[in-house]
């Protein structure tokens, strides 16, 4: 037997090329379909696992699925706002508690995912180093930010604008590090977590500046009268949020106005679930409130379609290859009738021929079979990483 | 050592014939067999070693009669006692020499390679000047060379008869006295039968006896 081991891997050494185009195709065909199934029954997990801890959500009317990808995953474009009435609204039937959620802005392409202290609990985050965020202007970053910004408690990070391009637009702020979260495996991991007032300074719907009243602003007061002081442009706005300027942060406008992107509800039982979602079916509502496990389920639904699609292609081109492989041996052997001859007429026995040549494809199976087995494992144990680089962030 | 009586043989198609009422080789003999191409020496060197069966007749090898005998025995009988040289060397080019003269070894249940066969792989390659070259392939030897490797693994298994087909049809002067010289050494050393096909007759004077073919056989429908 040996023997017969002996002069397959002769061949197959000697024909190297030949049996590394072999190989890598054999085993693209025996890794495909397992790795799509490991790979897809790790994003499966993955996005019902996020969605299962995260009883409801409320937002304005839109997509579904916008909502859902952009408060679990911070991603996909920001849905249609809604308000802190709405928090209040909802929090207000006593069904639930609330989380705010404002996923908009970006900090060197890290999503800043204002919320609450509330949030932290409902995830189970816990810090590996400092504190959490106590005022505006603090924030709180996932492990993945810290570690790919190598930023930590005492440093800062700046907020990125949304175009260079408008004056008018969004300034960006300075933010101060705090704490960093530990690894969570989640996208939680990719996120800078602020206080929502935070963001809404960000927006510039709150802003600090120099005090009108005090002598050194006198220069760019226009005008005075008994409740308005009107300035011109050299007033100084502050873009970081300190202890000497804090008191000068203010927000304008109506408080319940105020954006949010979704609220996370919390009910207490299932019979307040129920009761919260009805409160949100009548036709005219100009909320919509999901539950994420139902919005993943139907996404889930699709890939899994896709995915029956994708393997039966992937097999379909596998049995092409397969047979071109098939005749390509077959032809081969065309080529090696001589030195089949020759190991006849020396007086070789048929089946140690035959068992030589089963060997050499036997051995490429297995070679490509431990391959596959190898790249499959290693999904395995990957994939969540690359499902969480590549698909959810 | 070697009988053939009452020889027939034709192919399944074509008109060849090929008819011997008597042949007999001795034991240690060098015998030339000569005539044109297509006349049917190689046929017979097949028929010798139970290649191919002959229609009618017997042949007789020693003490067997290898007409007799199954395909699978024939095969071991042909490993285990015939070593065979073909004119296109017929070396694997995805072994190296050593390899090659190993060979038989390695695709016969009937034959055990051990230690003292690859001893005796390097002693032949020692005797026809390749000792050097045991590494290579057979794509990076010269004409002359890979032929003694041929003659190397027909002589491993020790053969009571050697039948070299044409040996020297594809090397030059110098090389055909120089493989000739082997195979004779080595057949002589060995005690062997030598039959070797030629159709270049100036070789003949070589061998200790000459059969002409046209002597032995019938063609025509």
């Amino acid at each position: 037997m040996s023997d017969v081991l002996y002069l397959a891997w002769r061949y197959l050494a000697h024909h190297r090329i030949k049996t590394a185009i072999l190989l890598f195709s054999v085993t693209l065909i025996l890794y495909l379909p397992n790795g799509l199934n490991v790979l897809i029954d790790q994003s499966a997990s993955q996005l019902t696992a996020r969605a299962a801890s995260t009883p409801l959500l409320v937002g304005a009317k839109g997509s579904p699925l916008e909502l859902v990808l952009n408060s679990l995953y911070f991603e996909s474009d920001p849905p249609e706002t809604t308000t802190w009435e709405q928090l209040q609204r909802v929090r207000d039937t006593g069904f639930a508690s609330t989380i705010p959620l404002y996923v908009r802005f970006k900090a060197r392409n890290f999503p800043i995912v204002g919320t609450d202290l509330g949030y932290f609990d409902a995830r189970g985050l816990e810090l590996a180093h400092g504190r959490m965020m106590a005022v505006p202007g603090e924030c709180v970053l996932g492990w993945d930010v810290a570690e790919e910004l190598n930023l930590g408690p005492g440093d800062h990070l700046i907020s990125s604008p949304e175009s260079v391009f408008d004056l008018a637009g969004i300034y960006p702020l300075k933010m101060h590090v705090v704490g960093v979260l530990a690894r969570a495996h989640s996208p939680d991991d990719r996120g800078i977590f602020v206080d929502v007032k935070t963001t809404w300074i960000i927006q510039g719907l709150g802003h600090g500046h120099q005090d009108l009243s005090r002598p050194e602003a006198a220069s760019g007061v226009l005008s005075r009268s008994e409740n308005t002081i009107v300035a011109n442009a050299s007033v100084v706005q502050y873009n970081e949020i300190t202890t000497g300027n804090m008191a000068s942060f203010h927000f304008h406008g109506d408080l319940s106005a105020f954006p949010l992107t979704a609220i996370i509800a919390i009910p207490a039982d299932d019979k307040s679930r129920a009761l919260l979602m009805g409160r949100f079916e009548n036709p005219e509502e100009t909320q919509q409130i999901v539950r994420p496990t139902a919005v993943m389920d139907e996404l889930l639904e699709t890939i899994l379609t896709i995915q029956s699609y994708v393997v039966a292609a992937v097999l379909m081109v596998g049995a092409g290859t397969l047979a071109t492989a098939a005749l390509v041996f077959m032809l081969s052997l065309r080529l090696r009738q001589r030195e089949i001859e020759t190991m006849t007429r020396i007086g070789g026995s048929r089946a140690t021929i035959i068992a030589v040549l089963a060997a050499e494809i036997a051995s490429v199976i297995a070679a490509s079979a431990a391959v596959a087995a190898l790249l499959t494992f290693l999904t395995g144990q990957f994939g969540s990483a690359v499902i969480r680089n590549f698909i959810l962030t | 050592m070697i009988n053939i009586r009452q020889l027939r043989f034709r192919y399944p198609t074509g008109t060849f014939r090929l008819r011997i009422e008597k042949l007999d080789i001795a034991q240690g003999e060098k015998v030339a067999v000569a005539g044109p191409s297509g006349s049917g020496k190689t046929t017979l060197l097949n028929l010798i070693a139970g290649i191919v069966l002959p229609d009618s007749g017997c042949i007789t090898t020693g003490e067997t009669r290898i007409t007799d005998l199954d395909e699978r025995a024939r095969r071991e009988f042909r490993v285990c006692r015939i070593g065979m040289v073909f004119q296109e060397f017929e070396l694997l080019e995805y072994l190296n020499v050593l390899d090659n003269i190993l060979l038989p070894y390695r695709i016969s249940p009937a034959l055990t390679l051990d230690q003292s066969v690859r001893e005796r792989a390097r002693k032949l390659a020692v005797d026809v000047g390749i000792e050097d070259k045991l590494r290579r392939l057979p794509r990076q030897l010269s004409q002359g060379e890979r032929q003694r490797v041929a003659v190397c693994r027909a002589m491993l298994t020790r053969p009571r008869l050697l039948l070299a087909d044409e040996p020297t049809g594809n090397l030059d002067m110098d090389n055909k006295d120089r493989v000739l010289d082997i195979l004779e050494e080595q057949a002589t050393a060995a005690g062997a039968t030598l039959i070797t096909v030629t159709h270049d007759r100036d070789l003949l004077h070589r061998f200790s006896r000459v059969i002409d073919f046209a002597d032995l056989r019938e063609t025509g429908a």
